[in-house]
């Protein structure tokens, strides 16, 4: 509390200070209104109805005006006014539908006034006239609204709303005989309080109750209401037709608004269910409240400002039996929560970025680096300078980077998606077709890991030795691309790429053993054949070639960078040369989809003494002879972290469908629901449905499988009138008939339905098929003589 | 006129004569509205039931309540289809409803529940049964049920309830126990146990339907399907036989295995449930309704509807945690509200709106919701004492309904009134009880 800022206001003669302070209730409050001069509150509720007066530091109880032992349902209010011209009079709607005005200038302890009891329930709201002292209106349950003159003893006026319950009725403010109500049935009308007969003006604002209404405390035409439809709107009443010009969506029905004082687009809410807080909203921006409030543990039933002419000090009850003085400068303010950057990529890799204008200027030292390549848009949003408050710098820079066509496609990636097999045949023959796939794409390194998956996972027996040969005899003696095992020396700062070293050099050594020659290779329909000799401009090309964007999304500069400087020292000795060159290659090769890779990396790639290699390999082939295909599972899961790490989510998906069971346990669930999610996202942006289906359908997480549950409703129109069917029943609202029956048993046929070409007569597919078996005419009776085959 | 054709010696016939009167007043579009919901119902659900029909008397009514139930039942929502009717059996068992555990027994296992589980509630998941405590509490005494009873099923564990399906289910259950008693206070469950379901007797009388509907073929077939079997259900009968056997078979394991009389298979239906008891739904079947004035002063204070009710806190809730649902609750509530009955208070010498409100609060007092603004001394001016004797058997314990009370009541009144004032109970105790389920979630929620 202490820490609490302490606000002075002055208003004409008097001030009003104050810090935000509570007190303790000894009910549930439902309704305040507060005295004219500003310095008392009155509470009132089921149970309590008490007046406080507003000090400096704390409320103090100035009166309680519940007396009786047993005080009847007079004193159960539902809302309470204080009437703004005179100070000692005060209005209340009690629950059982009494209206019942107080006089706090009588001397008897019982303050009780007048006793209107014509409504027949529950009166939901009264209101004083604005600057006649005896009018006093209210709004009932019942449905009716009706116009009281103090002096008299009976209503002067009743106005029936012809429509449900009346929620809330308000004077208008600067019309002398004007007055709006609000109804359960989501309409508001306006009335002239001198013709009762009929409502000058109606409309629908809200779908669902309207729970509240105010009028704008300046600007003569603005009503704004709010509803069950957790919707704030704020219309403009000066128009034939009342136009909605403002609309903000809450969280929860909203119970109370009250516009600010002069603050022309301000307005306070506060909600019925659920949502405790208040809100104050700055019209003009719908979807962030400008200050919050956030003190009550229940569920706020009023809100009034203290004081006509100051916009900082909000008073407030609750259903947790607290009053507070809330204080505009402890409000919470969301927007200072509120991430004011976004980022998106499209669909061909363009990227858009928006920021606060602040940030992005004073930035500008990065600016040329992203703008060598690409070309930044920028656009530029000023507000209008009127704006009052706090909310003056919100400009934001939005900048769109646009990337390269050629390097833009994505070819690969749909064409890999589309052929690569999943399911359905023995995981050897996946792997080789998969393997395939990736040859023809030129991505050799996919292709290679597929030939390794297999090598791994089937058992020898299963391995077709032909094609074993084939693949080990086509390895030619120098292969300066695939030579790996670095399990050591490597550089550091690679990392991931490390990984991938190792997994790919252990599942070498297996390859070495089951040739125990010195023939180490077993990447087959590579370049071999071109020799150790394979020019550096090839590869070069190879990198500005298909797979270029393949990691693009996921290089960031500064990794390029890293590299470039990295390489150039993997070039030292001839023996560090040779451990790393297929690190370097698989840059390359992994890389090799950066735009960024630089000649110099391709240079790296130098020839490779085979027998160097060979060595290393050998003394691999003295272990045993067969290892079961689980030691290998840290090594594949790390080749699946890598490359999904590398942004191939795609290979990392299709591994783990193709593996299964043997390698799911390795890799916990939420990664793999992650890669699952980043693969169909991305095969749906490519708009390949059915392959996103087929991933969706063959994968093991409960998650993943479940997205095609969702949403599985299938629309139809009507086999008659072409008219899409209702989503309920199995018959047609307009021509009421019913779709497609079976010919056979006259029921409706909800799945798979089979219908004659001639006579267009069908219906189930087994009814049908049994009908034909022994009769040749159409079941229908038509007379055609149907075929089925 | 739809019901029962002139020639019929149903009792009813009368009455539907008379009805056909009224109905010709309508607009010609009204007047085929009941029929074509029917015809609706009939094409999505293989059959017509006797509920369905009951309410046809008041087809806006019916419109709202069928898109209610579908909405529940078969629409996207938290709970997976096959619990759906589980809990409506768990809830109807709470009433020793013979009619609706049966319907959802075979619509349970259609859609492919574990047909272990209509074992009892020894074999259903934990989880489940978790649920049956609340069942209970609202069934006979709603006011009981506090926020500790809603923190217990959302306490985090293995079998913990999220607060949608929880509200998901509580409004399942809620409709099930007040459909329970329309079932009871129409008469449908009696007919339904006799073997001569309104379905059966009423048949004939389709003829008029069809009339009416002339030149539409379609409906004729339609109509044709309901008096022979078709061959489609015939089929799906079968397989459903089998699989109720099976279940027969392993929990009578020991007992002398009898097969189904296969000559009592057109009442299959009631044959199955017949062979067990609905006690393996029930825990705790003495719980029973007691007057809310009974109850422990201390523990539990009247409700006040002003601080809690639907329109301004319970359509909020419900409608957060499921849904929609709130909409069409509301309507339906609307609709019920909104029911002519200007005959049927005349009778009884007062205002419609007034006469409606009477039962309505009567009925919400029987479970402790009281309004400030209503004066009770009306309740015994409306409502004469064979009514309330009637209300109060329908509405606290529907098992005890017996014929003679629907007929004895009102002897004078339409059959359609009578449904009317059913109606007003099915939706008075389904309001009751979502409001006090709503405010414990709503104070679970607060604390």
């Amino acid at each position: 509390m202490e820490k609490m800022a302490r606000v002075t206001t002055a208003l004409g003669g008097n001030t009003i200070t104050g810090r935000t302070m509570f007190c303790h209730l000894d009910a549930p409050a439902n309704a305040i209104s507060v005295c004219r001069d500003a310095a008392q509150v009155v509470v009132a509720g089921r149970n309590i109805f008490k007046i406080y007066s507003i000090d400096e530091d704390q409320f103090v109880e100035k009166l309680n005006l519940r007396v009786g032992r047993k005080p009847s349902l007079n004193f159960s209010c539902a809302d309470v006014v204080w009437h703004q011209m005179d100070e000692n009079l005060l209005a209340t709607a009690a629950t059982n539908g009494v209206v019942v005005t107080w006089n706090l200038g009588k001397p008897s302890r019982n303050k009780q006034d007048q006793l209107f009891t014509e409504h027949k329930r529950t009166v939901n709201k009264v209101c004083f006239h604005p600057t006649e002292v005896y009018m006093l209106l209210s709004g009932s349950q019942d449905g009716y609204m009706k116009c009281f003159d103090l002096r008299k003893k009976d209503s002067v006026s009743t106005f029936s709303g012809q429509s449900e319950s009346v929620r809330d009725v308000q004077f208008s403010i600067r019309d002398y005989f004007t007055f709006a109500a609000t109804f359960e049935n989501g309409n508001v009308q306006l009335w002239d309080i001198r013709r009762p007969d009929r409502y000058e003006r109606m409309f629908t604002a809200h779908n669902g109750p309207v729970f509240c209404c105010d009028w704008h405390l300046e600007d003569r035409g603005w009503l704004a209401t709010g509803g069950r439809d957790k919707m704030v709107k704020v219309w403009d009443m000066n128009t034939n037709r009342a136009k909605e010009i403002y609309c903000v969506q809450t969280i929860a029905s909203v119970a109370r608004v009250k516009w600010r004082p002069e603050c022309k687009h301000h307005i306070a809410t506060c909600s019925m269910m659920v949502d405790h807080n208040i809100y104050v909203w700055d019209v003009r921006r719908p979807f962030i409240p400008s200050a919050m409030f956030e003190e009550h543990k229940d569920v706020t039933t009023g809100i009034v400002w203290r004081h006509l002419h100051d916009p900082y000090f909000l008073l407030s009850g609750s259903k947790d039996s607290t009053l507070y003085q809330h204080i505009f400068k402890d409000a919470s303010q969301p927007i200072d929560r509120a991430n004011p950057e976004g980022l998106c990529y499209s669909l061909f890799g363009d990227l858009a970025f928006a920021a606060k204008e602040s940030l992005i200027s004073s930035d500008s030292n990065r600016k040329p680096y992203i703008g060598d390549r690409r070309h930044p848009i920028f656009f530029k949003r000023k507000l209008d300078p009127t704006e009052q408050f706090e909310y003056i710098s919100s400009s934001s820079a939005l900048s769109v980077f646009e990337t390269d066509l050629e390097s833009g496609s994505m070819d690969w990636f749909v064409r890999t998606a589309k052929q690569y097999a999943l399911a359905g045949r023995p995981l050897a023959e996946l792997c080789d077709h998969n393997a395939k796939v990736a040859k023809e794409l030129d991505r050799d390194q996919v292709a290679q890991t597929w030939t390794m998956l297999r090598i791994i996972y089937s058992s020898p027996g299963t391995v077709p030795s032909a094609n074993l040969n084939h693949s080990l005899g086509k390895g030619s003696t120098s292969l300066p691309l695939m030579n790996s095992f670095n399990l050591k020396d490597i550089p550091s700062g690679i990392g991931n790429e490390s990984r991938l070293e190792r997994s790919k050099g252990e599942s070498r050594s297996e390859n070495i053993l089951m040739d125990s020659s010195s023939t180490l290779i077993n990447n087959d329909e590579n370049e071999e054949t071109e020799g150790s000799d394979v020019p550096a401009d090839y590869l070069l090309g190879d990198v500005e070639g298909d797979e270029d964007e393949l990691y693009m999304m996921d290089h960031e500069n500064p990794h390029a960078e890293e590299q470039e400087y990295i390489l150039p020292q993997e070039a030292f000795p001839l023996r560090h040369e040779i451990v790393d060159n297929p690190s370097a290659l698989d840059h390359l090769q992994d890389k090799a989809d950066s735009p960024h890779v630089s000649g110099n990396e391709a240079e790296t790639v130098s020839l490779t003494p085979v027998e160097s290699f060979s060595l290393i390999s050998i003394s691999h082939s003295l272990y045993e002879n067969r290892l079961p295909p689980d030691f290998f599972s840290p090594i594949v899961r790390d080749m699946l972290l890598f490359y999904a790490e590398q942004g191939d989510v795609q290979m990392a998906v299709s591994v783990l469908i193709v593996l299964g069971d043997r390698i799911k346990k390795e890799i916990d669930e939420q990664t793999q629901e992650h890669w699952y999610t980043s693969y169909i996202d991305l095969l749906q942006r490519f708009q390949l449905w059915n392959i996103s289906n087929e991933v969706i359908k063959l994968s093991t997480c409960r998650a993943i499988n479940c997205l095609n549950q969702a949403s599985t409703t299938l629309h139809i129109n009507c086999s008659n009138c072409k008219r899409p069917m209702s989503n309920k029943g199995w018959i047609c609202d307009r021509c009421r008939q019913c779709a497609s029956m079976c010919a056979v048993c006259h029921h409706v046929v909800k799945g798979l339905f089979v219908w004659c070409q001639g006579c267009s007569h069908g219906g189930h597919l087994q009814h049908i098929m049994k009908w034909l078996e022994t009769s040749s005419h159409c079941p229908a009776g038509c007379g055609h003589l149907c075929e089925y085959t | 006129m739809i019901l029962c054709p002139p020639s019929t010696e149903h009792p009813r016939g009368n009455q539907c004569q008379r009805l056909q009167g009224q109905v010709v007043k309508m607009t010609s579009s009204d007047q085929e509205r009941p029929q074509f919901l029917f015809v609706k119902a009939l094409a999505s659900r293989g059959r017509l039931e006797a509920v369905t029909q009951q309410m046809g008397y008041h087809p806006q009514y019916l419109d709202s309540f069928l898109k209610m139930q579908h909405y529940l039942l078969h629409m996207d929502g938290p709970l997976p289809f096959a619990c759906r009717h589980y809990i409506a059996i768990m809830a109807a068992a709470r009433h020793q409803c013979w009619y609706l555990v049966n319907l959802h027994m075979l619509q349970f296992l259609r859609v492919g529940g574990d047909p272990q589980w209509l074992r009892g509630l020894d074999f259903i998941p934990p989880k489940l049964r978790k649920l049956n405590e609340i069942n209970k509490i609202l069934a006979h005494r709603p006011w009981l049920i506090s926020k500790e009873h809603i923190e217990k099923l959302l306490k985090i564990s293995e079998q913990s309830w999220s607060l949608a399906e929880l509200v998901h289910a509580v409004v399942l259950v809620a409709h099930y126990h007040a459909l329970a008693s329309f079932v009871f206070g129409c008469g449908c469950e009696r007919e339904w146990l006799d073997g001569r379901s309104i379905l059966k007797s009423t048949l004939p009388g389709n003829q008029c339907f069809c009339e009416s509907a002339s030149g539409n073929s379609c409906n004729l077939e339609l109509l044709r399907i309901n008096r022979k079997r078709s061959l489609d259900s015939c089929v799906e009968l079968e397989s459903l036989r089998e699989r109720i056997q099976r279940i027969h078979l392993e929990t009578e394991g020991r007992e002398e295995t009898r097969p189904l009389p296969q000559d009592r298979e057109e009442d299959f239906d009631g044959e199955i449930v017949r062979a067990t008891d609905l006690s393996c739904y029930v825990q705790d079947p003495d719980f029973g309704y007691q007057d809310f004035a009974r109850r422990d002063e201390d523990q539990t204070q009247i409700f006040r509807v002003q601080d809690y009710s639907w329109e301004d806190h319970g359509f909020s809730l419900v409608n957060r945690l499921y849904s929609d649902v709130g909409h069409l609750l509301d309507e339906k509530f609307r609709t019920v509200d909104g029911l002519q009955s200007n005959a049927m208070a005349k009778r009884q010498g007062c205002e419609s709106s007034a006469f409606k409100r009477g039962i309505w609060n009567y009925i919400h007092c029987m479970f402790g919701i009281r309004y400030d603004d209503y004066d009770y001394a009306e309740v015994n001016h409306f409502l004469e004492r064979m009514l309330k004797v009637y209300i109060k058997t329908v509405t606290c314990y529907p098992e005890k309904t017996n014929p003679e009370m629907f007929s004895r009541f009102w002897k004078q009144f339409k059959h359609s009134e009578k449904v009317h004032v059913n109606l007003l109970i099915l939706e008075a105790r389904m309001q009751a009880e979502l409001l006090y389920a709503l405010q414990a979630i709503t104070q679970y929620m607060i604390s």
